[in-house]
């Protein structure tokens, strides 16, 4: 089964309807997808395909065959941030990490797609990624930094 | 350039950011095999088997039982009542009673399908309001409060119920365990105490402490919910280890999270309160009962920390508080963020309410006339000294949120039939002492090092976790302003028992101000001792390697270890409970706006205003992120969360049916810091991450006062409470 992810073709051979979420983290390595409950419901799961965000702890690697998918490893990296990184990092928009991911690529494809900045809007968008640290108004502010940042 | 004061960027900022950061679930180990636990299905009963039935191939699995512990089968904290695995008997549904590991986490869950537990009822005590099995009673005792209470122009009397809280971190609890050659026990995983985990793994294995290291994974959020809890959970994955010979994670499901690990205490406060013709509070007669579950774990201390804050930021002459905590046949209750204070505090606040009812005086000049201030007295007889910024915060809050007028406009809204909606706006205004209770911190002994490094870096050696509260760019700032060098240069030592010393449990809004105050001096010390070989800091790091070589001499590092002393003019009675409490207290006040639906009773919350006195911002952007944060877990307890039990069991137990706050529920927030420093606090800091806890929910329930009529003592405040309310009244 072909599968484009972050940008590199890759293939899996093992079963079909192993999730998403494990594959990325277990076959590919990529751990940066975090699983807070397993059932739709957090967001930490976060992914896009084909440039969506979707919980790829509810996708079966077989539904998404020939898609492509971004994890938050396909953003920056530690020493050379992506600007939404850059202001999460700023405007305190991470303080556990767990959620962040998820939430990035939330954020990630409502950046690309030119979303309003209001803080309301952001809110309504991010209203499916549960965070329990930070309240959400440093990651509002975050995102909307980004937003305001790309428009430049 | 000093640094505190100032936004510094989190140290392991771009780690968490890149997904670069490894939790304990992401950490590669070769071999490891997946630990799962099988757990009791019924409240209290004699377990008379144990079956593991055909169907599934054990011989490819490792299973522990209780007879498999070389030790002492005790999870060891305040008393040693847990057993690690039950044995013979179970006391509360979802007690472990065994384990099972596989190769495969999938397999391994699958196994827990082909395990049968035979049981032999035994009555249950499940609703702690008819529990008669008291574990501790705390008493405090001022005045008169019985004659005063006789005398006093109006009095209430008001009974407050509060339930349980699940943590909701969103990682799990999850560790991973194994043995070295040497006999070592390794344990790593997602934590907020490891040297509580070390005390606790020493009787079960009989290993001598050195031969206990726990190190420290990147945790996904604690909020005290990974305190004692992990205890439990490393044993169980070391009893695997041991068995199986090789490495073991267990990693919780949601399920098992909120179903089977600790939560805040349910709690239910009887609180007669009166006043004088002034509006001066004379009495105060307070009961607090709260629920333990079924072992002791660390209620005791939630306890206490809840009677020491039952009467609020107040001056009273009279004071009669009983608080005891009793045993029910539940899952066991432990430390959650405010630890006992959220609730006594939700009674001393919405108790206000009842007595502007009774005076006809406005709730909030009631408690004017009533703050605590410097010289006064609180209720175990300690006085006040010094920063005390509680008016401070109370005028804020009310001139920020134009109180008076906004109270007004809701009325004149509430009055006009037309209105979609009714409005209200309520006040509330807490203490939270920082620190451990009394004598706490001196029985503690905290360690904590500044060490210089030959390759001339600063780096600080301490058991404080970071889980996400930013205590690493907080203690990196306290130490490179004390020693005048710039942040880049300071950095910190991996939390991990074999590198650091026991700093002391990361608990109790003490890691800023205890352990900050502990490296604040040892950098002082390193600075003096660095001075005396150079004359001044040296500005580059050319020049510092120079020094760090001469001042370490034939060892790696110069270090300067500091124990935390006891201040010679506080004193607490643990036994009358008298004195000083804690060394200090932080103040805080808050306006929550909120409006009910006319026709579904929806309530949507419009805008918070807080103001907190936490002594000194040592980095403010995380200050305010620990505010803004703590809030939203008190308003999710105050409108959305309530575990609900039946026989015993959590039956709500996943993020679709027990609600925390969205981004959408959750209101903006207006955050004010004020800063009345503390003279023993590093740069004047006090404690924050437990006190925005306290504050919402009793301010969340006068607001709905205003708005619709209805009085609740009690939380969480539905639609449904409130479409029955209004029925009530017609
Ligand atoms: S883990 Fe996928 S939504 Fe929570
Ligand atoms: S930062 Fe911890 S859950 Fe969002």
């Amino acid at each position: 089964m072909q599968v484009k992810i972050n940008n590199k073709n890759r293939s899996f051979n093992g079963t079909p309807f192993k999730r998403l979420i494990d594959v990325l983290r277990e076959d590919f390595g990529l751990t940066g997808t975090k699983e807070g409950c397993s059932e739709g419901e957090c967001g930490a799961c976060t992914v896009l395909l084909d440039g969506k965000p979707v919980n790829s702890c509810l996708i079966s690697i077989c539904q998404v065959e020939g898609a492509a998918i971004e994890t938050v490893e396909s953003l920056g990296l530690p020493e050379k941030l992506h600007p939404l990184q850059e202001s999460f990092l700023r405007e305190g928009g991470a303080q556990c990490g767990i959620c962040t991911p998820g939430m990035l690529m939330t954020a990630a494809a409502y950046l690309k797609a030119g979303g309003d900045p209001s803080p309301d809007a952001i809110r309504e968008e991010l209203a499916g990624n549960l965070c329990r640290c930070t309240g959400y108004q440093h990651i509002i502010n975050s995102v909307a930094k980004a937003l305001s940042e790309n428009k430049k | 350039m000093p640094t505190v004061g100032h936004d510094r960027l989190r140290k392991e900022g771009p780690q968490k950011l890149t997904g670069t950061a490894l939790y304990v679930d992401d950490i590669p180990v070769k071999g490891i095999w997946h630990g799962v636990t099988v757990r009791s299905s019924v409240a209290h009963a004699k377990i008379k088997g144990i079956r593991f039935l055909k169907g599934f191939p054990w011989r490819q699995a490792v299973v522990v039982t209780a007879k498999d512990i070389p030790g002492e089968n005790c999870v060891h904290l305040i008393e040693d009542d847990q057993p690690l695995l039950a044995d013979g008997i179970t006391r509360h549904a979802l007690e472990p009673v065994a384990l099972i590991a596989h190769p495969d986490r999938a397999t391994a869950y699958n196994a827990l399908n082909f395990v049968e537990i035979n049981y032999e009822p035994l009555p249950s005590v499940l609703d702690f309001e008819k529990s008669k099995k008291i574990l501790k009673t705390f008493s405090i005792k001022k005045g008169d409060a019985k004659k005063a209470m006789k005398k006093a122009w109006k009095k209430v009397d008001t009974t407050f119920r509060v339930p349980h809280q699940e943590q909701a971190y969103i990682e799990n609890n999850g560790m991973m365990a194994w043995f070295e050659p040497d006999g070592t026990l390794v344990l790593q995983g997602s934590l907020q105490c490891p040297y509580y985990i070390v005390k606790a793994m020493k009787p079960i294995f009989k290993l001598p402490e050195e031969k206990i290291r726990v190190i420290q994974a990147v945790t996904g959020g604690g909020f005290g919910g990974k305190e004692e809890y992990p205890n439990i959970i490393s044993g169980h994955a070391a009893l695997l280890a041991k068995k199986a010979k090789r490495p073991i994670k267990m990693i919780y499901d949601r399920h098992e999270d909120m179903s089977a690990t600790t939560k805040r205490h349910p709690a239910v406060i009887k609180h007669k309160a009166g006043i004088d013709k002034k509006g001066r509070l004379v009495a105060l007669d307070i009961d607090i009962v709260m629920d333990a579950g079924a072992y002791v774990t660390l209620s005791p201390v939630v306890l206490s920390r809840g009677i020491l804050h039952a009467s609020g930021p107040y001056e009273c002459p009279n004071v009669n508080i009983h608080a005891s905590i009793v045993q029910t046949n539940t899952p066991p209750n432990g430390a959650y963020r405010g630890f006992g204070a959220p609730q006594t505090l939700f009674a001393a606040e919405l108790q206000w309410e009842k007595l502007a009812d009774a005076s006809k005086i406005d709730a909030v000049k009631l408690r004017e006339r009533n703050l605590v201030k410097i010289g006064s007295e609180l209720s175990t007889g300690q006085i006040l000294k010094e920063s005390v910024g509680l008016k401070k915060c109370v005028d804020t809050v009310l001139k920020r949120s134009r109180f008076t007028a906004l109270r007004r406009d809701h009325d004149k809204w509430n009055k006009k039939k037309t209105s979609p909606t009714w409005r209200g706006v309520g006040f509330a205004s807490v203490h939270h002492g920082s620190g451990f209770t009394g004598n706490g911190e001196v029985f503690l002994k905290s360690k904590a090092s500044v060490t210089l490094t030959k390759s001339g870096r600063f780096v600080i050696e301490t058991a404080s976790s970071e889980i996400g509260q930013g205590s690493m760019s907080t203690l990196c700032q306290i130490v490179s302003d004390a020693l005048g060098v710039p942040y880049e240069w300071v950095e910190l030592e991996a939390n991990d028992t074999s590198r650091v010393p026991d700093s002391g449990p990361t608990v109790a809004s003490r890691t800023c101000m205890i352990v900050g105050g502990l490296l604040y001096r040892a950098a002082k010390q390193l600075k003096a001792a660095i001075e005396e070989k150079a004359k001044k800091i040296p500005t580059t790091p050319a020049v510092l390697k120079e020094v760090a070589k001469k001042l370490a001499g034939k060892k790696s590092v110069f270090r300067i270890t500091t124990e935390y002393e006891k201040p010679a003019d506080i004193e607490f009675d643990d036994t009358t409970y008298k004195g000083d409490a804690y060394g200090s207290y932080g103040y805080a006040a808050i306006a929550v706006d909120l409006e009910v639906d006319r026709t579904t009773y929806e309530i949507k919350l419009n805008k918070i205003w807080t103001a907190q006195d936490i002594g000194k911002a040592i980095n403010p952007l995380i200050v305010e992120g620990q505010i803004i944060g703590g809030t939203t877990q008190a308003l999710g307890w105050a409108v959305f969360e309530k575990p609900i039990y039946k026989n015993g069991v959590m039956q709500n137990a996943e993020f679709t049916n027990y609600i925390i706050p969205t981004a959408l529920d959750t209101p903006p927030m207006d955050v004010v810091i004020i800063e009345e420093p503390y003279s023993r606090g590093p740069f004047g800091a006090k404690g924050v991450g437990e006190m925005p806890m306290d504050i919402p929910a009793p301010a969340v329930c006068a607001a709905i006062k205003q708005a619709t009529g209805l009085f609740f003592p009690e939380i969480p405040v539905t639609p449904e409470m409130i479409a029955a309310g209004i029925a009530r009244k017609g």
